[in-house]
């Protein structure tokens, strides 16, 4: 016989042959893998992200069913996959806030550099020249890094400052790891009033007057104004809110001055300390106060819609501080 | 008498004159993927041992009574390459049903056994220099053992690395290159070695 046909024949024999044994192999060397492995690893999103901590989905699904792991860490399938490992299990899923990663930067110094940057647009590039060239050395400095980590296409640089999808946001940590800068935070956003504070600089208060537009300046005005102890405090210039205790109302949101904390994207007007009756103040206001009277009366509307990034400066100069003294003016004539 | 010197040089050969790593070359894949912990490595070296046998017993009559003898030498390496394929298949579920922990242990590298040209080579080098069966078997098993000599030796230098200082830039991996290159050429001391 040639042996053009004889080596495939040859082969294909031998192939035949170890495949009948490795078919034998298997059924007698079958370890029994526990089903419910094979159930979540079904049900998990597989993108092997690995935001729980574990190798990959795969090593997921093996601790969970060997007790390691708890139910509810895959970050991307979120409440609703959490329930369906806890039916698989056989354990009560407690629901804890979903988390987001947020930039602790809202960019408002992102314009003021101290010289002219030209290179490498990575963020890590950018932040070995002399930390940056943003005034504030705290500052996103929108070069990307975290757009190119993050796998589910949930933060985007908008207007120079990196900007987080919240609803796409899986807080799996990639953004987190990749920043420079260490400004991104991973935070557990509360279904109904999230409250957020993004700023990063401790830089005493009026460096960060200077080098940024509504950076925190550690008054401890929001400190003063919240119900609750310790839900937000300031430590070496810089308000830090505790979503453990934070209840969401808003109240430091109105008293910072910077308009900086806000409460669901929104910053809340400043509230009026004695809600003079309108009519009686006009009657009494004469020429000097209009302007500024009108201004603390209107401010509620005007800056309620407006997001923290666009907050307009016309709603600027009329924080809480200052509409008493507007008041006291006329009486003190 | 003769045939034992024989083997015995074969053997000689095989851990430290032309040890399959350090002097062939053959293999480095897990030889510094698995040397991070001398106790894996252990584990791997002996999983090569047993595939190289095993691969050794197997090939022989396979290349002597089927290739040969039909003059399809020239399909070695595809043959081997089946046989090896499908042995450490076997190999795999043999030690996940036997041994999880050393399963484990090795991990993705059990897969890479396949693609290791250690064991490929052991095969193809049997059937170049014509052994016989038990010479065949010899080659392969102290092949396997040099493998195992070598990976240990290499991974007891990465452990001590690990707390060594070295230069910022040689950290890691750079500078296991570099002990792998000074082991080899300690072996190279063995060149001149024989069996009477």
């Amino acid at each position: 016989m040639s042996t053009t046909i004889l080596a495939p024949i040859v082969l294909t024999i031998l192939g035949i042959i170890f495949g009948i044994i490795l078919a034998i192999a298997s059924k007698v060397f079958a370890v029994e893998k526990d089903p419910r492995e094979e159930a979540i690893a079904e049900i998990l999103p597989g993108a092997n992200c690995g935001g729980c901590g574990y190798p990959g989905c795969g090593g997921y699904a093996n601790s969970v069913v060997k007790g390691l792991a708890p139910v509810n860490a895959c970050a991307p399938g979120g409440a609703a996959l959490a329930k369906q490992i806890g039916e698989i299990m056989g354990v009560a899923v407690e629901e804890g806030a979903p988390k987001v990663a947020q930039v602790m930067c809202t960019g408002g110094g992102h314009d003021k550099t101290r010289y002219d940057y030209v290179g490498l647009s990575s963020c890590l590039a950018v932040s070995r020249v002399s930390s940056g060239p943003l005034q504030c050395s705290y500052g996103c400095l929108g070069g990307g890094d975290c757009v190119d980590a993050c796998k589910f296409d949930a933060i985007h640089i908008v207007n120079g400052v990196a900007e987080v999808d919240l609803d796409k946001c899986v807080a799996c940590g990639a953004c987190v790891t990749a920043c420079p800068k260490n400004i991104i935070q991973i935070i557990p956003r509360n279904s109904k009033k999230y409250t957020e504070l993004r700023c990063s600089s401790h830089d005493k208060g009026p460096a960060t007057r200077q080098a940024c537009d509504n950076g925190c300046i550690g008054c401890k005005l929001c400190v003063k104004a919240c119900p609750k102890e310790g839900a937000i405090t300031v430590d070496n210039f810089l308000a830090k809110i505790n979503y453990d205790i934070c209840i969401g109302c808003g109240l430091c949101s109105r008293a910072c001055p910077r308009k900086l904390i806000t409460v669901d994207g929104v910053v809340l007007p400043p509230k009026p300390k004695k809600p003079a009756p309108k009519p009686a103040e006009g009657a009494a206001a004469p020429a000097a106060a209009p302007k500024a009277a009108p201004a603390a009366a209107e401010a509620p509307k005007a800056a309620e819609p407006a997001p923290v990034a666009e907050a307009p400066k016309a709603a600027e100069p009329a924080p809480a501080a200052e509409a008493p003294k507007a008041e006291e003016a006329p009486k003190a004539e | 008498m003769e045939s034992i010197t024989s083997l015995l040089s074969i053997a000689l050969g095989a851990v430290l004159v032309n040890n399959f790593i350090l002097s062939q070359f053959l293999g480095i894949c897990p030889f510094m993927g698995v040397s991070k912990k001398v106790e894996t490595a252990l584990g791997m070296g002996m999983a090569v041992i047993f595939v190289m046998g095993v691969a050794s017993a197997v090939n022989w009559p396979i290349n002597h009574f089927i290739l040969e003898r039909n003059g399809l030498g020239f399909m070695q390496t595809v043959t081997f390459i089946l046989v090896i394929a499908s042995l450490v298949q076997f190999v795999e579920m043999f030690l996940q049903k036997a041994m999880p922990s050393l399963y484990e242990a090795l991990g993705v590298y059990l897969p890479l056994i396949t693609t290791n040209c250690a064991v490929l080579g052991v095969t193809l080098q049997n059937a170049q220099k014509s052994y016989n069966f038990g010479e065949s078997l010899t080659y392969g098993i102290t092949g396997g053992i040099g493998f195992l000599i070598a990976i240990v030796l290499f991974a007891s230098v990465r452990e001590r690395m690990e707390f060594a200082k070295c230069p910022k830039s040689f950290e890691g991996f750079p500078i296991a290159l570099v002990a792998a290159s000074l082991i080899a050429l300690a072996f190279m001391g063995f060149s001149g070695l024989k069996v009477w």
